[in-house]
């Protein structure tokens, strides 16, 4: 069930047998700034139609990943395949015509201040030589996809920060893209506005069949729209998957401290009060995905097991239609088969459970 | 004031507004890629060259430390060269647009310097080249600024045009100074001065009015 492949033990190379089916390929990137290393041999790959988010804190080397897909930053070594083609060793020149398939969001949306909406978005087919009346036509068609039609004449100062990025998604899909880059593309706006961005980057991703890559530090926007989410930390991938599983079983610390902000956590009222050794009440924490987590487990557990249980906080949730729940259950302490009889219950129901510890009164 | 002066009045003014006109025209003309080409080759620029970088502002710090009095008389040689005399307005253009062109360049270096990074590194991103970049982002971002910086040109030369007086190049400064100071002609003095200030004036007004018109980042 858990699909979890780190990067150390990643296929580098050549037994898959579809690569075609790989819009992006990774192998042992490799780039230092100084002493540090910025990437620290990084293997990936990105499927055509998927949305891969990577996540990390700052300072982690998501930057210097997303920009080393398009040839803005070059690796020390390492392979950069796009669409089956290595990149890493064409010049500037011939990276030109390779970047119009690679469209690219970023966090500050980047644009032009002296061009109008539209002139902004027909950017890209002007650089490719397109005639006049298509580059408006498809800026047009573009406007209307991102539900802009009407700002078409307007100078970008004049627009909010949400209308702004979505002349930055249109504009990246001018010219037709295989894959989309989103550098941060929402960090710089508010709640409300990044679930509509979010929105229209999946809506386009399902409409269109757009691959796309993004990073963020954000764990709201993998969870909104991501498929696979890769974890970076310190230049290496230390955890990778698809989304609900990762959510649901993380195993690395950085994975369960990024995950902290959105997944249930124990009250800190609750854990200032844990002591190891006994008292009147045990806390368990349970950590339930798929059809455990589907099927009536508390009321199951109550029917299987006499004596008493408390739910004292958690919830299920939903990721990729997945649910995921973590569940913090308080059990009465004293009695030291009826807590092994609740956790071998749980246990054959594939839950994993974890006992944090014992509270001397009931909380 | 006598229709005699008067009509010299009028032949200095047009002398004046020859003479900025042409200089600054030049000095937009060579100083502007002389701008780009100093952001464009520092470090982290769009075509790093550190060494041309360096030279190119060697021989732009180099022309704007001798004041403009000494490099006008040291520029007569090539002066002659160019116009076939020293002597005269059009003379005086050569000395005014080698002082205006790499004030200028400075000028426009400051306004392109300031263009974002993000905003090439998105077009970087779109496939364009070198010159998509300076025709579809430096030039047309740093815009308002490069106009700007073109109206201080212009008023400065305006001033250095009088100092051109000392070569012959006619103009008000001349003026001034022939009538106004060496004749005790204060009428001629006062009509200059009120010249000279509707002169700048009216290229400051024209300036803003039009920087303002280009701006578009608020």
């Amino acid at each position: 069930m858990n699909q979890h492949v780190t990067a150390e033990v990643a296929d580098p190379g050549g037994s898959r047998s579809s690569d075609l089916e790989d819009v992006v390929r990774l192998t042992d990137l490799k780039r230092r700034f100084g002493a540090t290393p910025a990437l620290d041999g990084v293997s990936l790959t990105v499927k055509k139609g998927e949305i891969l988010g990577i996540i990390g804190r700052s300072g982690a080397g998501k930057s210097t990943l997303i920009r080393c897909l398009n040839g803005l930053e070059r690796p020390d070594s390492g392979e950069v395949y796009i669409e089956g083609r290595e990149i890493g060793r064409l010049g500037e020149r011939e990276l030109q015509p390779l970047r119009r398939r690679i469209g690219m969001i970023f966090q500050h949306f980047n644009l032009l201040s002296a061009k109008t909406v539209e002139d902004n978005v027909a950017l890209p087919l002007k650089i490719e030589g397109r005639p006049q009346p298509e580059r408006l036509a498809r800026a047009a068609e573009l406007l209307d996809l991102v539900g802009l039609s009407e700002k078409a004449k307007a100078y970008p100062a004049s627009l909010s920060g949400g209308q702004k990025q979505r002349v930055g998604i249109a504009r990246a899909l001018a010219a037709r893209p295989a894959l989309l880059l989103s550098d941060e593309a929402t960090s710089a706006l508010d709640p409300e506005t990044t679930r509509s961005i979010l929105a229209l980057l999946k809506n386009i991703n399902r409409r269109l069949g757009l691959t796309i890559l993004l990073i963020t530090h954000e764990m709201e926007v993998i969870r909104s729209i991501a498929d696979r989410i890769a974890v970076i930390d310190a230049g290496r991938i230390v955890e990778e998957g698809p989304v609900w599983s990762v959510f649901a079983d993380p195993r690395s610390d950085i994975t369960r401290s990024l995950l902290g902000g959105i997944r249930p956590q124990l009250p800190a009222d609750i854990a200032s009060r844990l002591v190891p050794g006994a008292g009147a009440e045990v806390i368990l924490r349970i950590d339930v995905a798929g059809e455990a987590a589907h099927g009536p487990l508390l009321s199951d557990l109550a029917a299987a097991v006499p004596g008493p249980f408390r739910l004292v906080h958690g919830g299920i949730d939903h990721v990729q239609q997945q649910p995921v729940g973590t569940l913090f259950l308080a059990v009465a302490g004293n009695d030291a088969s009826h807590l092994s009889q609740v956790i071998a219950f749980l246990k054959a129901r594939e839950a994993r459970v974890e006992v944090l510890g014992h509270v001397a009164s009931p909380v | 004031m006598s229709p005699v002066l008067f009509e010299l009045l009028l032949r200095s003014i047009w002398e004046t507004v020859m003479m900025t006109g042409a200089s600054g025209l030049i000095s937009l003309v060579f100083g502007l890629p002389l701008g780009l080409a100093l952001v464009a080759t520092d470090r982290g620029g769009i075509a790093e060259s550190l060494w041309v970088n360096r030279a190119l502002a060697a021989l732009i710090n180099g022309f704007r430390s001798v004041p403009f009095i000494i490099l006008m008389v040291a520029l007569i040689p090539v002066t002659r060269l160019i116009v076939g005399t020293s002597i005269g307005t059009w003379a005086a253009i050569v000395p005014l647009s080698i002082a205006a062109t790499p004030y200028y360049a400075r000028i426009a270096e400051v306004s392109l310097r300031e263009v974002d990074h993000g905003l090439i590194e998105a077009a970087r991103a779109m496939g364009g080249n070198r010159w998509t970049i300076i025709r579809e982002v430096l030039v047309p971002e740093a815009l308002p600024g490069i106009v700007a910086g073109f109206t201080v040109t212009l008023v400065t030369l305006v001033g250095a045009s009088a100092m051109a007086g000392a070569i012959g190049a006619g103009g008000l400064g001349d003026l001034a100074i022939r009538y106004g100071y060496q004749r005790f002609e204060t009428s001629v003095m006062v009509a200059v001065v009120i010249v000279l200030i509707i002169l700048v004036c009216g290229i400051q007004w024209i300036g803003d009015r039009l920087v303002a018109r280009l701006d578009r980042r608020a």
